[in-house]
């Protein structure tokens, strides 16, 4: 099945779209064969740097690039400006809903989010009731997917605030761009995205413990060099020019977080970690977990450590409560939700299990806690078998599961052999939080590579494109 | 400020870029002796294991001592944790590690290292390829020690990683001159033989010192001035005096910047001391075996001192 989609540069009825008119202008005056050359410097530029990306269950090839595509995704400045005030809101109400969730919970109390969809959620963590984060922020860093329609029309797909991850390749993918056509650049206002690191370290100090005195220390907590993102917790705390710490690394001393250094132990202010919630203190959460800091739940409940993003987010992003981010950004910030939802069946209420169960070939069907496009079908692209396989699973465990109409997303082209062909995008803006909230003017657009699928995740075969805010 | 781990890391990435190295020119020196001597060559293959310290690893996996057989066990045989493609992996794991510590060019120029000779040891080598193999392992780690030179900030990043090039070199060097000290000890009966020729030639050529061995001493080879030029000449790159002398340089740089001294310092300074004030009859009066195994011990424990004071656990 072919769904006819919404090109983000050339729409067939209005003809070229105007953010792209400028670029297009340029890439009809380059010869095809130097645009292959480009295609393959990239290629040169990723291994080397050695921006690699692991993907579970593929053991030859542990480290694996990322493909990136030349063709730059390109938004108007007016375009932008709607987007990040959709953001914006739906942010605040993020962090709002996590302040009531662990306080008061006036939100349950109002009937307007089930109770029993938090109590049992696996996400919540009972450990953090009462707790109230450094500056009172939970969810600092924020990587809001984002798709799109038709002209006018961006949904959000997911709101990813535990451990947003994808940020290097933002930074890079513009290098990289940078690199290959300087010219392009000096052609075409582009708005910068190159100061994240900056802002992030910035946004980190800003949400320190009251009782830090002076400037604050900060570091990045990894799982370790062979997890699949190493090269972003490296790449960050370089940039930053914060410390990259492993739990090895740390324990609590005094009341305090401190880190090994070779003059002995030094105490941490902020943590930007990595790490998921159940590993990060082994005597909180998993016991196995040699990846946390044992006791640093208790510095952190003290008041001595800001951790970010702050345990128990996920509360806010997994995807049953997604259904409900509507009435929840209204709830909070007592405004219609700026972007859209997309509609969702929740598969735990009878109802919408039997729709989803009769029209599964139509349906995106996905886990609930499920991430990274593991554990999901996509109806029109699966065959019979896996439709009734899968029916299966979600007869067996409905609860586990939500369903999303199957929608055409926007396409944009990518360079192939043969020219320009179309292919289905994303889009993952960050947002960080702090005292205020801040958007780099851009973000990380993800492309399905295969024609007509529209699976984005790297882990599925997707690639990147550099993603352009014009400056107009 | 600089984590323990961090420190650890940047130590053993150097020893391993500097191990990789030496392994190849371990077996050039091997080949050399091979193609010159033939009657000997399963002895001369046997030595460069014992320089190599895999000479039982070796012997369990094979009955030969061959060209192929050795090339391939201490270049490409990654079961054999200091070949030159185990050492390589292993320093690129420690540079990931401590990628944040590492300029982008001295990084980049470890991974391509790492990506090439994977590509160039991934299947058995042709004899008639051994030259070219050597050269390239040898160019690839002067890139390595060329960025790290050229780009790296001279702090205790710097201080961390040259005490493993230097603990590695040492260790390395004393082990080449231990397994051959027999053919060094003099000897009033003989004036040099061929067959000694050859020998003295090799352990100069397994440190690349056989043609500075010849500007020096006139090219003239005697066993007193080849100890002498390997042990303590402060000019050779290789020496165990010159590798003390930047490693108590670098045990100074720490202890200035951290202000604070430990058992590190003692134990390079007393071996520093003993090199500037002994001379090479001392040392061979006192029995060079006896001073080379000695050494060696002192050496690694001066690596154990440093990963405890330094922290590196």
């Amino acid at each position: 099945m072919r769904l006819a989609a919404f090109d983000e540069m050339l729409p067939e009825i209005s003809g070229l779209r105007k953010p792209y008119s400028a670029y297009d202008r340029w890439l009809k005056e380059q010869d095809p064969a130097r645009l292959t050359e480009k295609m393959q410097d990239a290629e040169r530029v990723f291994r080397k740097t050695g921006i690699t990306f692991a993907v579970y269950g593929e053991q030859e090839a542990s480290e694996r690039l990322i493909p990136f595509d030349i063709v730059p995704r390109i938004i108007s400045g007016n375009e932008w400006r709607r987007l990040t005030q959709g953001i914006e809101q739906r942010v605040q109400a993020l962090n709002a809903f996590l302040d009531d969730i662990y306080h008061r919970q006036e939100i349950l109390r109002a009937g307007r989010v089930p109770k029993e969809l938090i109590a049992k959620n696996e996400a919540f963590l009972p450990e953090m009731i009462g707790v109230r984060p450094p500056a009172g922020v939970y969810t600092h860093i924020i990587g809001v997917d984002i798709v799109r329609i038709s002209e006018n029309e961006f949904y959000v797909l997911e709101d990813n605030a535990r451990t947003p991850s994808g940020v290097s390749y933002m930074l890079e993918n513009r290098e990289t761009m940078m690199q290959l056509f300087p010219e392009l650049f000096q052609q075409i206002k582009v708005r910068p995205v190159e100061n994240y690191p900056q802002l992030l370290r910035q946004s980190l100090a800003a949400v320190r413990p009251q009782s830090t005195k002076g400037a604050p220390t900060i570091a990045v907590l990894t799982p370790g060099s062979f997890n699949s993102a190493y090269f972003e917790h490296a790449f960050l705390a370089d940039q930053m020019g914060v410390q990259l710490v492993e739990g090895q690394d740390l324990r609590v001393v005094d009341g305090h977080v401190a880190m090994r250094t070779t003059e002995g132990y030094k105490q941490i202010d902020v943590l930007y970690r990595r790490v998921d919630d159940s590993f990060l203190d082994p005597l909180t959460f998993r016991p196995d977990s040699a990846l946390g800091v044992p006791g640093i739940m208790d510095v952190y409940r003290a008041g001595n450590i800001t951790i970010a993003n702050a345990p128990g987010t996920g509360i806010a992003d997994d995807k049953a409560i997604y259904s409900y981010m509507p009435e929840i950004v209204e709830f909070y910030t007592g405004r219609k939700a700026i972007l859209g939802n997309i509609p969702t069946w929740r598969c735990s209420e009878p109802d919408s299990l039997k729709y989803v169960l009769e029209h599964i070939d139509d349906l995106v069907v996905k886990e609930v806690h499920g991430s990274g496009g593991y554990g999901m079908l996509v109806g029109p692209a699966a065959t019979k078998k896996e439709c009734e396989d899968f029916s299966k699973k979600l007869a067996a465990k409905p609860s586990n599961y939500i369903a999303q109409p199957t929608l055409a997303l926007s396409t944009c082209p990518i360079l192939t052999d043969k020219g320009l062909a179309p292919r289905h995008v994303d889009l993952r803006p960050y947002v960080l939080v702090s005292d205020r909230i801040q958007i780099v003017p851009g973000g990380l657009t993800r492309v399905a590579l295969k024609e007509g699928s529209l699976v984005v995740n790297s882990s599925q075969g997707g690639g990147t494109k550099d993603t352009w805010v014009l400056d107009d | 400020m600089l984590l323990g781990r961090t420190a650890n890391g940047l130590y053993w990435m150097n020893r391993y870029i500097e191990r990789a190295e030496n392994m190849a020119r371990l077996v050039d020196a091997g080949l050399r002796m091979a193609l010159t001597r033939t009657q000997n060559a399963s002895e001369e293959w046997n030595s460069v294991l014992l320089s190599a310290g895999s000479d039982a690893a070796f012997t369990q996996k094979y009955s030969d001592y061959t060209a192929a057989n050795v090339a391939d066990f201490l270049l490409r045989d990654t079961s054999n944790p200091s070949s030159t493609m185990a050492s390589i992996e292993t320093a690129r794991n420690n540079a990931r590690m401590v990628r944040t510590a590492l300029t982008r060019e001295t990084w980049e120029s470890i991974n391509e290292a790492w990506m090439s000779l994977k590509r160039m040891l991934a299947k058995p080598i042709d004899e008639r390829d051994l030259p070219s193999v050597l050269d390239a392992i040898k160019r690839e780690t002067a890139l390595i020690r060329g960025s790290f030179y050229g780009t790296m900030l001279r702090n205790e990043i710097f201080d961390f990683s040259q005490l493993g090039t230097y603990v590695e070199r040492a260790d390395n060097t004393a082990r080449i001159l231990d397994v051959k000290y027999y053919v060094l000890l003099p000897s009033i009966s003989w004036v040099g033989s061929t067959l000694d020729n050859y020998q003295w030639e090799s352990i100069l050529r397994s440190v690349s010192a056989h043609r500075s061995y010849r500007w020096v001493y006139e090219a003239d080879y005697k066993p007193s001035n080849i100890a002498d030029y390997l042990i303590l000449n402060v000019r050779m790159p290789r020496s165990l005096t010159f590798c003390y002398r930047f490693l108590t340089e670098h045990l100074r740089f720490l202890g200035d910047d951290y202000g604070e001294r430990h058992a590190c310092h003692v134990t390079a300074g007393k071996t520093q001391a003993m090199l500037t004030a002994g001379s090479i009859k001392d040392i061979f009066d006192a029995g060079l075996h006896e001073f080379l195994a000695n050494f060696i011990r002192d050496n690694t424990r001066l690596g154990d001192e440093i990963a405890q004071d330094y922290r590196f656990y």
